[in-house]
């Protein structure tokens, strides 16, 4: 009788086990595929296509406009599709024209990141008057 | 085209011709070959080479190349030509580089017009100030940072990402030609970034310079019918800047100085 019981305890902790583990389970999977309540919402860009992949834009945006800065700025290379400019001329919100605002594609994702950025201290965050188009 | 030639010569000197094993290295036949292979690839770069050069001068700027030390951008400024009433390549500079029109001592000023009157015949005649672009520039001797700085093509200016808005450039330039801004900018310019606490002057409207194009002065001045600001390049014994230096008597503001400003002014 006492080994039966045994037995059946031992049963009994193993399926628990299991139905715990299972539950963890779900749960992490649940909170990596979660959206964050509070997620920025942005203006849609206007662009096809990134100058690389998202992933890397996301994490190595500031790398690429750091390099692009040095290069303009001193050595005057100006190249295509590289500059804060081209960024924001893809980025700026199709009503409000410019990338800061409430839905604004640089200002919405780092007021979530709470990440204090000084570009648009002297940089327009609107985009430029395209060729021919009066200023 | 013709940087295919270029290229080709070494190419065609190098690698063995594909009849070499054939009549084999040493042979009359293969250093016959050899020359005939070599004196053709000469002949052709010869012919093209000056075109070659031509069109490296004569070429635009493109925006990805970059500034190229080639070149030395200057101007030429007549003052016989610039009268009392114009202000026509002050205006032009404050819309070009989102400037408000100064209101006080301390507002930015990329252009002063500048009144000079001789005391013993009272002849009055103006210019233009503004920054000189020194080959040998005290603003960028001064500063602590690496701010300030001459680019390859002679355009002397303010990195704003490094200037830390000491101001010792201000007080090393004998031009007086930087501003400090002290207020909060906003509705700057997209291409002409600007913002409190940096020290600025004139770029040469270097953006504009950079797709070909001429410094927005310029472009007013002739366009109001002054014509007294000639542009171009200084490297350039052919450009039409050179030319007109080379046969005018032609002043340097402070030449004593020994700077070499980029700038040049008649009739002073």
């Amino acid at each position: 009788m006492l080994r039966r019981i045994r037995a059946a305890r031992g049963s009994v902790a193993i399926a628990l086990a299991l139905v715990i583990a299972v539950l963890a389970g779900f749960t992490v999977a649940a909170a990596r595929d979660r959206v964050p309540e509070r997620a920025p919402v942005f203006d849609t860009p206007r662009g096809e296509q990134c100058i690389a992949e998202v992933t890397e834009m996301r994490r190595n945006h500031m790398r690429h406009l750091v390099h692009q800065r040095d290069a303009v700025v001193r050595e005057g290379k100006r190249e295509a599709r590289q500059g804060l400019q081209d960024c924001i001329a893809c980025h700026a919100g199709e009503k409000s024209g410019s990338v800061l605002g409430e839905t604004g594609f640089c200002a919405s994702c780092h007021r979530y990141a709470a990440v204090s950025i000084d570009c648009f201290e002297c940089h327009s965050p609107r985009a430029a008057p395209k060729n021919g188009e009066q200023r | 085209m013709v940087k295919a030639v270029v290229k080709a010569s070494p190419t065609l000197r190098n690698q063995p011709l594909p009849t070499d094993r054939s009549c084999g290295e040493g042979t009359p036949e293969f250093h016959r070959r050899r020359l005939v292979a070599a004196g053709l690839a000469a002949l052709t770069t010869a012919a093209l080479l000056p075109g070659w050069v031509l069109i490296e001068h004569a070429g635009a700027q493109t925006p990805a190349a970059g500034a190229s030390p080639k070149r030395r951008w200057g101007l030429l400024i007549d003052t016989t030509r610039c009268t009392a009433t114009c202000e026509a390549c002050i205006s032009a500079c404050q819309i070009e580089n989102g400037l408000e029109a100064p209101k006080s001592q301390t507002d930015a000023r990329w252009i002063r017009k500048l009144a000079l009157k001789d005391a013993k015949s009272g002849r009055e005649h103006f210019l233009p100030m503004m920054c000189q672009h020194c080959a040998n520039p005290p603003c960028v001797d001064v500063c602590p940072t690496g701010a300030s700085f001459r680019r390859v093509d002679g355009v002397v200016l303010v990195d704003r990402h490094r200037c830390i808005g000491c101001r010792y450039c201000m007080m090393a330039c004998p031009y007086q030609a930087r501003s400090f801004v002290h207020e909060p900018q906003r509705d700057q310019r997209p291409e002409v970034p600007r913002g409190k606490g940096t020290v600025e002057a004139c770029s040469l409207c270097v953006h504009r310079l950079d797709r070909g194009g001429v410094p927005a002065c310029v472009e007013a001045c002739a366009a109001s019918g002054g014509g007294a600001m000639l542009f171009g390049d200084l490297h350039d014994p052919a450009s039409e800047i050179s030319r007109r230096l080379a046969e005018v008597q032609a002043t340097r503001v402070r030449a004593d100085l020994g700077l070499d400003p980029g700038v040049s002014y008649l009739g002073i």
